[in-house]
């Protein structure tokens, strides 16, 4: 690409931003599956605090695994995950959206290699692996815009197969109703049982098509564990489902205890008449995620 | 609670009495030697019928997939060393015991009825591990000693020389008790109690 030639130097900042990006997304999928959020920390102190016996001791192994991981830069889960980013484009923030995907791309492959990374992404059918962790479609790169803002934010989640192998979707009818919601809510985690390796944050979608449920599902689980919906009454729903949910006892690792899941989260879109759609997406306790904030000026900030 | 007298340790090949000694409740540390298998792996065993050049029986087997750093020499260090969902693999615990004479399965998330009555009937243990917590496990690792089948990377066999390998937590066991029996029983019992603090109405039938 030929700048104009007006001495500014587009071209060179140009070329810098998109190699940035590229080393971005190589420390952010390092980073996440390294250095878990403070909101999951506090979430798995605060169980092993109040589990006891066997339950506890679950618990104090996390705690381990998340220490060592701090003191060696091992990284906490040995899965690799699938890599789903959110980004955020500010308007006033100057970027190609096809190179800046491209650029994402390329980092989850440099980290793979630099970081000797399992590659856990294949062909659907032939089961074809690369050995970068990626692949037509991964990673998944979702982008939405913030109106006047002069920054980006880049979010990612190397979502783990175990808990993201426990994703339900159900078409239920308006007959049905808040009772349908919530008996489909507390059954998929019954059904999901041990695997997703509790204590989860459960995530529900609500209304929408049935895509857009699913996506919801997933968006909850990035809220900060705990972090009630900003709406009294999808707060209520949150709190009520998450107490009939830790009633049941499936515990940490799901061999019992007093702690299911930290938390429920719920987003919700507007749906058709006829519709009554249902989605849960739930997410390991290890809750991996790492953001990264471009400014306008170039310094990058990063956080959870 | 068997956590009340501390944990038990072993070291491997196990013994049949070994193995028979151990009740769900047991905390368990390992010393020796564990092998690393996934799905792949398995299919290669028993779907293709292919064998190794190695002894199992007494063998532990974990359900894993590393990631792994190649050294110059060829060898292989641990990047991360953890366990993956068991219950993809149920359907091959049975022949793992049968026909490998391996005597314990390490993992995550628990194993069917089936494997239940498999761990009975040829005297083998569930030993449940933590998941997601695969930097402590990695510490574990002392080294990598063979790889098998490097065609199959990441799911290849692997021979991993363990110290103090755990908490492993017994949670089947050779007599058939299985924790995800008694807890999937007791989440059975109290799921009418959770529909109701939601004002879920449940048919009866």
């Amino acid at each position: 690409m030929t700048p104009p030639s007006t001495g500014l130097t587009t071209k060179t900042s140009t070329a810098t931003l998109y190699e940035d990006l590229t080393e971005i997304s190589c420390t952010l999928y390092k980073k996440a599956l390294t250095d878990l959020p403070p909101d999951v920390r506090h979430a798995v102190s605060a169980a092993q605090d109040r589990e006891q016996g066997p339950a506890r001791r679950r618990l104090d192994v996390m705690v381990k695994a998340i220490d060592t991981s701090d003191r060696t830069g091992i990284i906490v889960c040995q899965d690799t995950g699938i890599c789903v980013f959110f980004v955020r484009i500010g308007t006033e923030f100057a970027v190609n959206g096809a190179r800046l995907i491209s650029a994402l791309r390329d980092g989850i492959a440099r980290a793979t290699e630099r970081y000797s990374l399992r590659s856990s992404i294949v062909h659907p059918l032939n089961r074809t692996n690369h050995q970068t962790n990626t692949g037509e479609g991964v990673p998944v790169v979702h982008v939405d815009f913030l109106d006047g803002a002069d920054h980006l934010d880049i979010l990612l989640l190397p979502k783990g197969s175990g808990s993201e192998n426990m994703s339900f979707l159900k078409m239920l009818t308006p007959a049905d109703g808040q009772a349908g919601v919530k008996k489909f809510v507390i059954d998929s985690v019954v059904a999901a049982g041990p695997k997703p390796c509790p204590p989860t944050v459960v995530g529900v979608g609500l209304g929408g098509t049935a895509d857009e449920c699913v996506a919801l599902a997933k968006k909850a689980t990035l809220r900060p564990v705990g972090e009630p919906h900003a709406e009294p009454e999808i707060a209520a729903l949150e709190s009520r489902l998450l107490a009939a949910i830790n009633q049941l006892g499936l515990g940490p690792q799901g061999l019992g205890g007093l702690t299911t899941s930290f938390a429920v989260h719920v987003e919700y879109a507007y749906t058709h008449i006829s519709m009554n759609p249902v989605a849960v997406n739930i997410q390991c306790w290890r809750g991996e995620r790492a953001r990264a904030t471009v400014h306008a000026d170039g310094t990058v900030e990063y956080g959870y | 609670m068997a956590t009340e007298t501390g944990p038990k340790r072993v070291t491997t090949p196990l013994d049949r009495d070994t193995v028979a000694s151990l009740r769900v409740g047991d905390e368990l540390f390992v010393d020796g030697v564990i092998w690393g298998v996934r799905d792949a792996t398995l299919i290669r065993f028993f779907d293709e019928g292919k064998r190794v050049p190695a002894d199992l029986s007494g063998a532990i087997f974990l359900h894993t997939a590393p990631s792994v750093r190649r050294r110059t020499d060829d060898g292989y260090d641990p990047v991360s060393v953890g366990t993956t969902t068991s219950m993809r693999m149920d359907r091959f615990t049975r022949p793992c015991l049968a026909e490998l004479g391996v005597r314990a399965i390490i993992g995550k998330g628990g194993l069917s009825e089936g494997s239940a009555e498999a761990f009975r009937e040829h005297g083998g243990v569930y030993l449940s591990i933590v998941g997601g917590a695969a930097s402590v496990q990695t510490e574990q690792i002392e080294r990598i000693e063979d790889v098998l089948w490097p065609d199959l990377m990441p799911e290849c066999l692997w021979k991993f020389r363990v110290r103090d390998f755990g908490p492993l937590f017994v949670t089947m066991d050779s007599t058939g008790a299985s924790s995800y029996r008694t807890v999937g029983e007791q989440v059975e019992e109290r799921l009418a109690a959770a529909y109701g603090m939601l004002g879920i109405e449940t048919p009866h039938d």
